[in-house]
């Protein structure tokens, strides 16, 4: 339909930008993970397995990656909990004054993500706002030192970073679902309960699947929270590949780790999109 | 409201009677129907949505097994009538009775009411079966019993072989038939149908009136059926309710509804009709060069004469205006033929310049000479009508 | 408020009612608490807050290395946002209207940094650059912030370009104009909005942006990556003081955006 000129001049160059930046480094990052590091710190261009075998043979790696995995995983359950009535009340309850509502959803969502964290921060130390008030109120004695530097405020603050992630493709499933039959299960005899398990969330499964894969995704490969909160019984997978291109300087151990999540993050997105096609019907 | 004539009128004096008339008629319907038990009676319903007023005070009985029509424009307010009836709406004022019992203080989960939507809303993630079951599923019917009966309804609908397509696959009729099946499988006592056939073409839904029809004989439920479409309402119906700016216009069985309108917006509305303003003096009516005679007191008036009550007649009777028989003659000329297959609608002027409408059988085209024409026509089926004045 | 507009309140929607303020209350509440404290003299913890001040900005206003880092961060995001920009809208555009070999693989590309933590971006940058011996510095920040965000526009435009009423283009081109005027004249038009509140979206994006620019930093430092750099120092209220500066800067941006959006739904054909 349209000239070769335009043709060309809209897929080169972003085609030509995603290779170079995006498609070479991940190759680059494979390659990487085949090397090894000498002893004077200098990257040697030598193929070998070592890497892997490293990652097998160490528990340390494994208990991490695992250790991650719960953490994601205990995110993305409470995420969901917390936004999908949410997103429920904001699509099927709110009337006119969705707009205004919708916008309170997507505020804490763009404002920044060391912003919230800091926050928190401040609030479960042990002279923290929290323990002071709980103190203050003399619901407790001492401060209760669980609260920060540990895996509990690592989830506490990536819940609370994500519920806006999960909540908005959820709601876009909700506000896909036709109201009419919201109507037609009510006039079949189906209460609003029953309407919701039968009708409505099965229409939103999508969503949720959507939602959910964001959040343990980024849950997974978050290095922030951990370094300000997680203290070292919260320390994640992430954490171990900063400190190996850091400090401990093992590039290509590193890269070997990231990679390996590139392919978890990667296998997840494709399993949770062929679920979602099975659950979509429009 | 009822035996009240419309405030500023200023024809109320003649046609008081009338109007008193045509009034109750309008509250109970015509005596034919009401040999039935009244099933659902509407008392003063009223809705509004802020300032807007979309129903003034309905009241409407509706008898057992009886199929009725709500019929009316967009915006006239029937679509809101039958979801209050659903339950999707709750009226302002008034209320609504079923059977001896409150309707309108149940949610519409427990009424003994079932809706056919506009648009199906047939459930995309279960399949044909799925759907027409979901009610009895909902009530925890035994399993056995609920096969039994949606394969009764499916076969009823005639669609059993589609039991485990899903609705995406289906065409638009045969969805609509899915969720007339969805609907009946839980014997409701009253059916509602929100404009079902409106989203089919032409002939098919020629068809399903037809079957609808034949379907509701069969199964004997009272169906409260929504349309704009008058034709449909005339070939379906046991009795039709005009709905206009949200009140009710006429209720009665469609030949009555058609051969005595109660007022020029139904007479205009449903079939084609030509409204005649005509001063009454001593049992005549005079309009113009037509004059007939009526049962009327003096003054004011308004009549309907239907397009195919006027003929040509034969050549060298009577001068223009003159009455003959019961049978008024004038003379036109012919303006317009325009062609609907089956016949042909002319428009013809008088000699005052008044256009009036006829229907004849269809014949070839004039070559628009300018001959004068004479027709006819008979003064019983100049029907008087109230006139319909504006609503906000 | 039309909270139970669905008829008479029932349990159930009283529950949920409850919740949803409740998490409301969740996501908001940290936030308030930074705010409030940004006014507190006694520092960052400690109930109930006394001493109230507005020492800790006056701080901020004063500390030099905080504004340098504001300073590289507003270009940072101007760069990024041009880069994004002008990669992403062709990239809108020909997954919209072109037909290419690989076209499923660079759709997944593209949105790939949107979903993929930080980290594996940034890192991957990382090598490349050193690979490429090019030194870390804003610019390499720049080059993979618009990377990061290239999907971002192409997102938001492409959403624009979905709504679009082709039928307009077509009479465009049926009254004569030819594909480039069409696309000045009719397509570019439509697309202002959508372009307007990506360009918003990407810019707020840029200026909180920490992941990626973790590992692509040299000398010169972001805002956020200032504020990190401080918080291993030790904390202050002046850090409260900068969070709510920031806070209210994203709100304004987001509302703004959000207006934007709706304005583009409401003013189509």
């Amino acid at each position: 339909m349209f000239s070769r000129v335009y043709r060309i001049a809209i897929t080169v160059p972003p085609l030509a930008w995603v290779a170079v930046f995006l498609l070479v480094p991940y190759l680059l990052m494979f390659c990487y993970s085949f090397w090894s590091v000498s002893e004077s710190q200098a990257i040697l261009h030598s193929w070998t397995f070592d890497n892997y075998r490293e990652l097998l043979v160490k528990p340390v790696y494994w208990q991490t990656l695992l250790r991650s995995m719960w953490i994601a995983g205990r995110v993305t359950l409470f995420s969901l909990l917390l936004g999908y009535p949410l997103a429920y009340f904001l699509s099927f309850h709110t009337g006119a004054k969705r707009d205004l509502f919708y916008q309170f959803v997507i505020i804490p969502l763009w404002v920044s993500y060391l912003v919230r964290a800091y926050a928190w921060k401040t609030i479960l130390g042990t002279d923290g706002v929290l323990n002071t008030l709980l103190q203050y109120a003399h619901l407790t004695q001492h401060p209760l030192d669980f609260l920060l530097y540990s895996p509990f405020a690592v989830v506490l603050t990536l819940t609370h970073i994500y519920t806006p992630f999960t909540l908005l493709p959820i709601y876009a499933s909700l506000e896909h679902v036709p109201r009419n039959l919201v109507e037609a299960s009510h006039d079949l005899g189906a209460s609003p309960t029953q309407t919701f398990w039968r009708v409505v969330f099965p229409l939103s499964i999508p969503g949720v699947l959507a939602g959910a894969t964001f959040a343990f995704v980024l849950s997974l490969g978050d290095f922030l929270a951990p370094l300000l909160l997680g203290g070292p019984s919260g320390i994640m997978i992430s954490n171990i590949v900063v400190s190996l291109f850091g400090a401990a300087y093992n590039w290509p151990l590193g890269a070997a780790i990231s990679f390996c999540m590139l392919l978890i993050v990667v296998g997840l997105l494709f399993f949770s999109e062929r679920v979602e096609k099975k659950w979509s019907f429009s | 409201m009822a035996g009240e004539a419309p405030r500023g009128y200023r024809w109320a004096p003649a046609l008081q009677s009338t109007a008193m008339a045509t009034s109750s008629e309008l509250i109970v319907g015509s005596r034919e129907t009401t040999s039935n038990a009244a099933l659902l009676s509407l008392r003063a319903v009223a809705k509004h949505f802020a300032k807007n007023i979309v129903l003034r005070d309905i009241s409407l009985e509706i008898a057992e097994g009886e199929f009725l029509t709500i019929l009316g424009e967009s915006g006239s307010g029937k679509t809101t009538l039958l979801r209050i009836l659903a339950g999707f709406e709750q009226a302002t004022s008034g209320e609504v009775w079923m059977a001896g019992e409150r309707l309108d203080s149940q949610p519409p989960y427990r009424r003994p009411v079932n809706t056919v939507f506009q648009h199906y809303a047939l459930f995309p993630h279960m399949t044909v079966e799925e759907n027409v079951g979901y009610g009895l599923r909902v009530a925890q019917r035994p399993a056995d019993e609920i096969q039994r009966r949606v394969g009764d309804a499916l076969a009823k609908v005639k669609m059993s072989a589609y039991a485990k397509a899903k609705p995406s696959k289906i065409s638009g009729g045969q969805q609509q038939r899915i969720a007339l099946a969805r609907a009946l499988v839980n014997r409701p006592r009253l059916l509602l149908l929100d404009e079902p056939l409106s989203a089919l073409d032409a002939n098919l839904r020629r068809q399903m009136q037809v079957e609808l029809k034949a379907l509701q004989r069969e199964v004997g439920i009272t169906f409260i059926f929504v349309t704009h479409d008058q034709e449909e309402a005339m070939v379906m119906s046991d009795r039709i309710a005009l709905l206009r700016s949200g009140e009710l216009e006429q209720v009665a069985s469609p030949r009555e509804i058609y051969s005595r309108p109660a007022t020029a917006y139904t007479a205009q509305f449903i079939g084609h009709t030509n409204l005649l303003d005509a001063e009454v003096h001593a049992g005549v009516a005079r309009s113009g060069v037509l004059a007939w005679t009526t049962s009327l007191r003096d003054g004011p008036a308004l009549f309907s004469l239907r397009p195919e009550c006027i003929r040509l007649s034969a050549m060298g009777g009577p001068a223009d205006g003159s009455l003959d028989d019961g049978s008024i003659h004038f003379r036109a000329k012919l303006r317009d033929q325009v062609f609907h297959g089956a016949n042909e609608l002319w428009r013809v002027e008088c000699a005052e310049g008044r256009i009036l409408t006829l229907r004849t059988s269809s014949r070839p085209a004039s070559n628009g000479g300018d001959g004068t024409l004479e027709f006819e026509f008979f003064a019983r089926d100049a029907v008087p009508v109230r006139p319909s004045e504006e609503r906000v | 408020m039309e909270l139970f507009m669905n008829g008479p309140p029932t349990r159930g929607s009283v529950w949920l009612t409850a919740h949803a303020l409740g998490v409301f209350a969740f996501l908001y509440l940290p936030i308030a608490i930074l705010i409030i404290y940004s006014f507190n003299g006694q520092g960052v913890g400690g109930f109930p807050p006394r001493d109230l001040t507005l020492n800790w900005y006056r701080v901020l206003f004063q500390d030099g290395p905080i504004w340098d880092s504001v300073f590289n961060s507003l270009i940072v995001a101007g760069a990024a946002m041009f880069i994004a920009l002008a990669f992403g809208i062709p990239a809108a555009l020909a997954l919209d209207r072109a037909q290419f070999p690989c076209k499923a693989l660079f759709r997944r590309l593209m949105l790939l940094p949107l979903i993929l933590p930080g980290i594996i971006t940034g890192l991957s940058l990382l090598m490349l650059f050193r690979e490429a011996s090019l030194k870390l510095s804003l610019v390499t920040i720049v080059l993979g912030h618009g990377t990061a965000l290239i999907s971002v526009a192409t997102t938001e435009v492409f959403a624009g370009l979905q709504k679009l009423n082709r039928a307009q283009e077509e009479a465009s081109l049926d009254l004569g104009a030819n594909y480039w005027q069409t696309f000045w004249r009719i397509t570019v038009p439509n697309l202002k909005l959508s372009i307007i509140g990506a360009a918003l979206l990407i810019f707020t994006l840029s200026m909180d942006e920490i992941a990626v620019s973790f590992f692509l930093i040299g000398r010169d430092n972001t805002l956020p990556l200032e504020i990190w750099g401080r918080l291993r120092r030790g904390i202050t209220p002046e850090i409260n003081a900068i969070s709510t500066v920031i806070f209210v800067f994203s709100l304004m941006a987001i509302v703004l955006w959000y207006r934007l959006r709706t304005q583009a739904d409401v003013s189509r054909v």
